[in-house]
C-alpha cells in the first residue's frame, strides 16, 4: 500500500447546525496532482480551510493524517510549517512591498534585526529562477506585476516555505491565456520534482490536463474519487450537478431588430499611466434582441470599452455613443441608467455587491424611486417586488433580509443581475456575467439572456471563456491590444478563428 | 432560553443590551448613592433623571447625524468647534444685535447647514479624505469663533433664546404630546398589518402586537410621569426625541435613508448602480452641520451665554457614542437609537460619577476604559455569529 502524503478522513463540518461537509476523504500521494471539483457551495473551499486549520482542529470531525501522523494544527502557521501551502483565488500581496519582501513576509532574513535586503533578493532571484522565471525584479514593488506574475510570486513564497502540498484555489480565474499556459506548465514541472498539489478549479479542461485523480464533492458529501485516465471533462460535469447536463447553452429564437446604439471610435487611456492607450478607436453597433459577445485576451481593454459606454471609467477617453440615432452624453452611471443602459460588473465583490445589506435590498437599489413617494420607500410594495424576482431568478436565500455576502457566488451574480434588470434597460452590458458561478447557476443565467434578447434588450457580453462567447452570441466582436480586430457573425465560427484575430494574426473581415 | 439563544437575541437586537447597560448602570449609581437617613438615592430621583436626559441632549443631537456621517464611511471632527462657532454667532445676533429669536434660529441653522455641505462637498467633489477636512474644520472654526468673539464671553442672552436650553414644557402639553406620539405608533402599527396582510406577508400574531404596543404606552407614560413629577419635559430633550424620530424615519423608511447605508457597505457598487454618491455624502455632512447649529443654539440658551469654549470636544462624545451604540467603523453598520442610548451610557456615567465625587481625571479614564470595552464586546458577539 503505498505512502499518503495527506489523508482526510471522514470529515465533517457543520455551521450553526447545517452540514456545510459530509464524510469527505481525500487523498493525496507524493507528486500527485489530485485535482478537486464541486460547484460553487458544495464544500470545496470549508474543506480547504479545514485542512490549513483556518478551522483548527476540534472544531469539525474526522481524522487527518499528515505524512502518516495524525495532524492536530490549531492555526494556519502550524500547517504551513508542516508544509501545506494555500495560494488563494483572490492573490494576498502586499502591493506596495517588493517582490522579495512579499516573499518573505513572515520568514525575513535578518541580521540582529536589521533586515538583510541583498541575502532576500538573491535568494527570491534563485526561488524565481528554478520557476523558470526570468522577468521579474525581486527588489520592485509587486504592483508592477500582472496577476499571473504575481501568482508566481505566491508560488515562490510557498516553495521558500518548503511546501510539499501547494493548494490551488482557483488559480487561472484572473489570468490571460499565456500566463495559464506558464503556470500549467509550471505544476507540471512542480509534479515531477516530488510536490504534490490540489488543484481547485472550475475549468475542467485545466483539471484533467494536470490532476492524476479527481475528487468530486457536492452538497458537502464525497461523490467520486477516480483516476483522470477513466474519466472526462463531460463526465465529471455529470457528477458534479448530479444530472446530465445534455446542453449548456440553452439557445433560443429570438428575432434582432433596428440599431439601439452606436459607439463611434471609442478610445480610452489608462487610468494609472496616461500615456498608454487601451482603446484604440473602437466603433460597433448594437441591435434590438441582438447578443453581442466580445472576446479577447485578459488586458486586450474589453472592461475600459464597455465601461466607458457605461460612463464608469475612470480614464481619459473620447468617442461618441448614438442611442437610437441620437448622440447622447453620459458622464456617470447614472446618466447611464437613465438613458437605458445597465451593467453588471467584473468584479462582484468590489463592485457589485453592497455586501452587509440584504438581498432584498441589493436588488431594489437601482430603482428604490419606484417605491417611494415624497422620498418615503413603501417597504411592503418593494418587498412584493423583492419576492418576485427571488422566485424568477431561482435566488436561493432563507430570508429575502439575509445579508448578500452569506449567499454563494452564483446567487449574488443573480441579485446583481436582478438589480441591472429592474431598470428595465435598452442594453444591458455583462462583464464576464458567470466568473466564479458553478454550472447549476450558469446555465439559468444563461437562460436569462436568452429571455432578455427574446424581450427585445440588446446584450453586450464581455467573456474570456470562448466556448461561451460562441455558445450564446449571435455575433462576436473581437478586441486585441485595444483595437477591434474582428466582427464575425456566429455562425461557425471556432474558437480558432476567434483567438487567431485576438493575436492579431488573422485579416480584418468586415 | 438557552446560552446561545440568548447571545443570538441580544446580538439581533442590540438595542435591548445596551438598555440593559444602562439599567445596570443606574441600578449601580442608585445603591451608591443611597442615602440612609433620607431612605433616598440621589440618583435616581426625578430631579436627577430630568437633569442627565437634559445634559445628554447636545451630545446626542450630534451623535444622531454623527451616526449618518460614520456609517456612510466618513468622520467628522469638525462638530464641536463648528458647534461653537454656530452657537458664538447665535449669541452675538442674539446679544449685540438683538435679532428676534426665529431670526437668529433660522440664519444660525442655514450657516450650520452651509458649512456642513461645504465640508461634504470637499469630501465627495475634491476627494479630501474627510479626516483631514473636518480636522482643518475644527482649527479654522475654532478660531473663527474666537475671532468674533474676541475670545470673551457675550452675555446675558433674551430670555425667548434661554427657554430653548432652560425651559420645560408645562405638564398638559407633555402629557399631550405623549398621547399624540403614542396614537401615531398606534396608527402605524395598524397600517403595517393591513399593508403586509394585503402582500401576503407574514403578521404577528394579534397578542403579540398588542403586549408590544402596551410596553410601548407604558414606557411612554413612564417617562411623560416621573419627569412631569418634577417641573415637565425639558426643551431640549424635546427636540432631542423629535430628532430622534426624524432621524430614524431618515434611515429606516427614505431612499436617502438607504442610500447612506449602501455607500457605506460598497460606495463603488453603489455607484454602479446609478445612485449619486457624491452628493449623498454631501447632502449627510450638511445634516451634520444642521444639527451641528442645533446644537449649538441649544447649548448657547443652557449656559445663557456665548463662550469661545463651547463644545469643544464635542465631537470625541458623539463618536464615542456612536461605537457604544454598535455603529461599525468600517461604515453601512448603526443606528440612531443605538447612538441615543450611547449618549445616555455616557452621560449617566458622567452624572452619576460627579454625584459621588469622583475626580473629573478617574471620570475620564472611566469613560475612555469603557468606551474601548464597549467596542470590544460588540465585537466579540457578532464574531461569534459568524464562526
Amino acid at each position: 500500500m503505498p505512502e499518503f502524503l495527506l489523508e482526510m478522513k471522514n470529515i465533517s463540518k457543520s455551521f450553526s447546525g447545517v452540514k456545510a461537509l459530509d464524510g469527505i476523504h481525500l487523498k493525496v500521494l507524493r507528486g500527485e496532482c489530485v485535482g478537486l471539483c464541486g460547484e460553487n457551495g458544495a464544500g470545496k473551499s470549508t474543506l480547504m480551510k479545514v485542512l490549513s486549520a483556518v478551522y483548527p482542529h476540534g472544531t469539525w470531525e474526522g481524522e487527518i493524517l499528515w505524512e502518516g501522523r495524525e495532524l492536530k494544527a490549531s492555526s494556519i502557521r502550524e500547517t504551513e510549517k508542516a508544509g501545506i501551502a494555500i495560494i488563494h483565488q483572490e492573490l494576498m500581496m502586499v502591493p506596495h512591498l517588493s517582490v522579495a519582501e512579499n516573499i518573505f513576509l513572515g520568514s525575513e532574513i535578518s541580521n540582529r534585526g536589521f533586515l538583510d535586503y541583498d541575502a532576500m533578493n538573491a535568494r527570491a532571484q534563485e526561488l524565481l529562477a528554478k520557476l523558470n522565471v526570468h522577468d521579474i525584479n525581486p527588489a520592485l514593488p509587486v504592483l508592477n506585476y500582472s496577476g499571473g506574475k504575481q501568482q508566481l510570486i505566491e508560488i515562490a513564497k510557498a516553495l521558500n516555505k518548503n511546501a510539499k502540498l501547494l493548494i490551488l484555489d482557483e488559480p487561472t480565474s484572473a489570468l490571460t491565456a499565456t500566463e495559464i499556459r506558464t503556470l500549467l506548465d509550471l505544476v507540471k514541472s512542480l509534479k515531477a520534482e516530488g510536490l504534490a498539489c490540489v488543484y481547485i478549479s472550475h475549468k475542467l479542461e485545466e483539471v484533467a490536463e494536470i490532476s492524476d485523480t479527481v475528487t468530486v464533492i457536492r452538497d458537502g458529501t464525497h461523490i467520486a474519487t477516480r483516476p483522470m485516465s477513466e474519466l472526462t471533462t463531460a463526465s465529471i460535469v455529470t457528477m458534479m450537478v448530479g444530472r446530465e447536463m445534455r446542453n449548456l447553452y440553452p439557445r433560443e429564437d429570438h428575432a434582432i431588430g433596428e440599431v439601439v446604439l452606436e459607439a463611434r471610435n471609442v478610445s480610452c487611456w489608462d487610468v494609472t499611466n496616461p500615456e498608454r492607450k487601451v482603446v484604440d478607436d473602437v466603433s460597433f453597433q448594437i441591435r434590438k434582441g441582438e447578443i453581442l459577445g466580445i472576446a479577447g485576451l485578459v488586458g486586450a481593454g474589453r472592461t475600459e470599452l464597455v465601461s466607458t459606454l457605461f460612463g464608469a471609467y475612470g480614464g481619459n477617453h473620447k468617442g461618441s455613443v448614438h442611442l437610437d440615432g441620437r448622440e447622447i452624453t453620459i458622464r456617470s452611471p447614472r446618466d447611464a441608467v437613465k438613458a437605458g443602459i445597465c451593467m453588471v460588473p467584473e468584479d462582484r465583490k468590489r463592485s457589485g455587491i453592497l455586501p452587509i445589506i440584504g438581498v432584498g435590498h441589493n436588488m431594489t437599489i437601482s430603482v428604490l424611486n419606484r417605491f417611494a413617494a415624497f422620498g418615503l420607500i413603501d417597504e411592503h410594495e418593494e418587498l412584493a417586488q423583492i419576492q418576485a424576482e427571488i422566485l424568477r431568478l431561482k435566488i436561493k436565500t432563507a430570508d429575502p433580509m439575509l445579508p448578500i455576502a452569506s449567499l454563494s457566488g452564483g446567487n449574488q451574480q443573480k441579485a446583481v443581475l436582478s438589480k441591472m434588470m429592474l431598470p428595465e434597460p435598452r442594453l444591458l452590458i455583462l462583464d464576464e456575467p458567470t466568473r466564479g458561478v458553478d454550472v447549476g447557476a450558469k446555465y439559468e443565467i444563461y437562460k436569462l439572456i436568452f429571455a432578455l434578447a427574446k424581450a427585445g434588450v440588446a446584450v453586450l457580453m464581455v467573456s474570456s471563456e470562448l466556448t461561451e462567447v460562441l455558445g450564446i452570441s449571435d455575433r462576436v466582436l473581437v478586441i486585441g491590444e485595444g483595437q477591434l480586430r474582428g466582427d464575425f457573425v456566429n455562425d461557425n465560427l471556432t474558437q480558432e478563428h476567434v483567438l487567431t484575430a485576438a493575436l492579431g494574426q488573422a485579416k480584418q473581415m468586415a | 432560553m438557552t446560552n446561545i439563544n440568548l447571545r443570538k437575541f441580544l446580538s439581533e437586537n442590540k438595542i435591548v443590551a445596551l438598555l440593559i447597560v444602562v439599567a445596570l448602570i443606574w441600578l449601580l449609581f442608585g445603591y451608591l448613592t443611597y442615602n440612609t437617613d433620607t431612605g433616598v438615592s440621589g440618583f435616581l430621583t426625578a430631579r436627577n433623571f430630568s437633569n442627565l436626559l437634559r445634559q445628554m441632549a447636545i451630545t446626542g443631537i450630534l451623535a444622531a447625524a454623527m451616526v449618518f456621517v460614520i456609517v456612510a464611511g466618513e468622520i467628522d471632527l469638525s462638530v464641536g468647534s463648528l458647534l461653537g462657532l454656530l452657537g458664538g454667532i447665535a449669541a452675538i445676533l442674539d446679544v449685540v444685535y438683538g435679532w428676534p429669536l426665529a431670526g437668529t434660529v433660522s440664519f444660525v441653522l442655514l450657516a450650520g447647514a452651509a458649512l456642513g455641505l461645504m465640508n461634504g462637498w470637499m469630501t465627495s467633489y475634491l476627494g479630501i479624505p474627510s479626516f483631514i477636512v473636518t480636522l482643518g474644520g475644527q482649527l479654522a472654526f475654532r478660531g473663527a469663533v474666537l475671532g468674533l468673539t474676541g475670545g470673551i464671553t457675550i452675555a446675558p442672552v433674551s430670555p425667548e433664546l434661554r427657554y430653548i436650553g432652560q425651559g420645560y414644557l408645562p405638564g398638559w402639553l407633555g402629557n399631550a404630546c405623549a398621547i399624540l406620539l403614542f396614537l401615531v405608533l398606534l396608527f402605524m402599527a395598524f397600517r403595517t398589518r393591513r399593508k403586509r396582510l394585503q402582500h401576503n406577508l407574514k403578521v404577528p400574531t394579534p397578542v403579540m402586537e398588542a403586549v408590544r404596543l402596551v410596553v410601548i404606552g407604558l414606557f411612554i407614560l413612564g417617562f411623560v410621569l416621573v419627569l412631569n413629577s418634577y417641573q415637565g419635559i425639558p426643551v431640549p430633550v424635546l427636540m432631542l426625541l423629535f430628532v430622534l424620530g426624524i432621524f430614524t424615519i431618515i434611515a429606516k423608511g427614505t431612499v436617502f435613508g438607504r442610500y447612506i447605508y449602501a455607500v457605506g457597505s460598497n460606495s463603488e457598487a453603489t455607484r454602479l448602480s446609478g445612485v449619486n454618491v457624491n452628493l449623498v455624502k454631501m447632502v449627510v455632512f450638511g445634516l451634520m452641520g444642521l444639527m451641528a447649529a442645533l446644537a449649538g443654539i441649544t447649548t448657547t440658551a443652557r449656559l445663557a451665554a456665548g463662550t469661545p469654549s463651547a463644545g469643544f470636544g464635542g465631537e470625541l462624545d458623539a463618536i464615542a457614542s456612536c461605537f457604544i451604540g454598535g455603529t461599525s467603523m468600517r461604515g453601512g453598520v448603526g443606528s440612531v437609537i443605538g447612538a441615543l442610548v450611547g449618549a445616555l451610557i455616557m452621560a449617566s456615567l458622567d452624572n452619576g460619577m460627579s454625584m459621588l465625587g469622583v475626580d473629573t481625571f478617574w471620570q475620564q479614564i472611566i469613560k475612555g476604559i469603557i468606551l474601548v470595552i464597549a467596542v470590544y464586546l460588540d465585537i466579540v458577539s457578532s464574531g461569534a455569529k459568524r464562526a
